[in-house]
């Protein structure tokens, strides 16, 4: 089988870092590979944007798709929002972003 | 005072199914639920939202999946108290449990069924040192009564139709109105966003956009709100009252506090019957946790068909045979 995985680093709640590896070839976004983790992310709308309770910081400079108009409203709602905010539901699980680091943020 | 055989918690996906699978044993249910109509997560947060994984259906949006459901329970006549959050259960007698809304409705049954998911939804509160201190004291989460807010000094927070609503409605009632939020533009519906521009530009709304309210200031009730505004700098801005408005979220709420085994906000259950460690309450959907469990919709119906064989045991011990109404000729004019 071929190798598609990529990797991530992603920093808990704790500062505590998790080097992790993703497949790319199962359409998964960030939220979900967290998730399988065990890391402690809610994801309550099971990934459409609606709900903020995957909110995370992008701390790599790998150029991600702009935010939608779903993702930044929902943002609104989120709080300790920073410019690195988004959504990890809405990261899609790439090549393009091989080598991400993550920061998940606090929750209220 | 309402008496059911089986009091559900929670009238989601999983809530509503347990009707249909009470019904088919003739126990009656009552749902309590939280919020105002049925369907929980699924009409609150994503009714739009196709489902993928129910057996049957290729796709399902969330909200036809919560209609069909309300369809297939209707021949069981279910009863609701929707928008009171369960607060109080008792143990009143042998096989009896009293439970109390927060309205002060008061539910009897010899079976609990805890079906919350996430638990009840409650408005999200921004994380402000000691704001706590101040709720009802100057901070709302919600407005029940706007003349509440006659003559007073108010600050909104928030980016979305509720904040925009609020603003509009309270900007001839309050004697200054401000409304914070952390960008420039606005997700609430385009007429309103007009209406705030237009009392801003009036000067009947102060309009502080890119700024979020970071901390809060007072004695016995709150005198201040510190803002922290990209182009402003940090502000202290004198109120009477505080009305963060940043949607709703689920809390775990009282359930907490009812003796059950929780762990990782969720209740511990026997997978043999979705039994809790209270015998006759029971947890299934979302809220329960075991041993590889998986927070998917059709888990929640397998977990309430398995309990409420159990639950028939429980109220009839004697009773050697269950009969269950055949679905073979379909379930329609069953008795009331």
């Amino acid at each position: 089988m071929e190798d598609t995985n990529i990797k991530l680093t992603v920093t808990d709640r704790e500062g505590q870092e998790h080097k992790l590896e993703a497949p790319t070839d199962m359409n998964l976004n960030l939220m979900e590979v967290l998730k399988s983790y065990e890391l402690p992310v809610e994801g309550t709308c099971g990934g459409m944007a609606l709900c903020a309770s995957c909110h995370c910081y992008v701390e790599s400079e790998h150029e991600l798709p702009e935010q939608s108009e779903d993702e930044e409203d929902m943002l609104d709602q989120a709080f300790f929002v920073e410019d690195n905010s988004r959504l990890s539901c809405q990261i899609k699980i790439n090549e393009k972003i091989d080598g991400i680091k993550v920061k998940l943020a606090p929750v209220s | 005072m309402i008496k059911t055989d089986i009091l559900i918690i929670g009238a989601g996906p999983c809530g509503l199914f347990t009707v249909f699978e009470a019904g088919l044993l003739k126990l009656k249910c009552h749902l309590v639920d939280a919020l105002s109509q049925i369907g929980g997560q699924l009409s609150e947060i994503y009714p739009k939202k196709p489902i993928y994984d129910i057996p049957g259906f290729p796709s399902i949006l969330a909200g036809d999946l919560v209609k069909n459901l309300e369809e297939q329970i209707a021949p069981f006549h279910p009863t609701y108290t929707l928008g009171e959050r369960a607060e109080r259960i008792e143990k009143t007698g042998e096989k009896e449990f009293t439970l109390t809304t927060n309205k002060g409705t008061v539910i009897q049954a010899p079976v609990i069924a805890i079906a919350g998911g996430l638990g009840s939804f409650e408005p999200r509160k921004p994380p402000i040192e000691g704001i706590a201190a101040f709720e009802d004291k100057g901070v709302d989460y919600m407005v029940k009564d706007p003349e509440k807010f006659r003559d007073k000094k108010i600050l909104i927070a928030g980016g979305g139709d509720s904040a925009l609503d609020w603003t509009i409605e309270l900007a001839d009632i309050a004697k200054e109105i401000t409304l914070i939020h952390r960008r420039t533009s606005f997700r609430g519906a385009l007429d309103s966003v007009e209406k705030v521009m237009a009392l801003a530009q009036a000067g009947k709304v102060n309009l502080i956009t890119e700024a979020q309210a970071i901390g809060v200031n007072g004695e016995d009730s709150l005198q201040s709100v510190v803002i922290k505004s990209k182009t402003l700098g940090e502000i202290t801005k004198e109120v009477d009252n505080f009305i963060p408005l940043f949607g709703l979220t689920p809390k775990l709420g009282p359930i907490a506090d009812w003796n059950l085994g929780i762990s990782k906000s969720a209740i511990e259950v026997d997978t043999e019957d979705y039994s809790t460690n209270i015998p006759g309450i029971y947890a299934i959907g979302d809220i329960n946790t075991y041993t590889g469990k998986l927070k998917l919709i059709l888990c929640g119906f397998h977990e309430g068909t398995l309990m409420v064989q159990s639950a028939f045991k429980y109220i009839y011990p004697d009773q050697k045979l269950s009969f269950k109404y055949t679905t073979v000729t379909g379930v329609e004019g069953l008795e009331k």
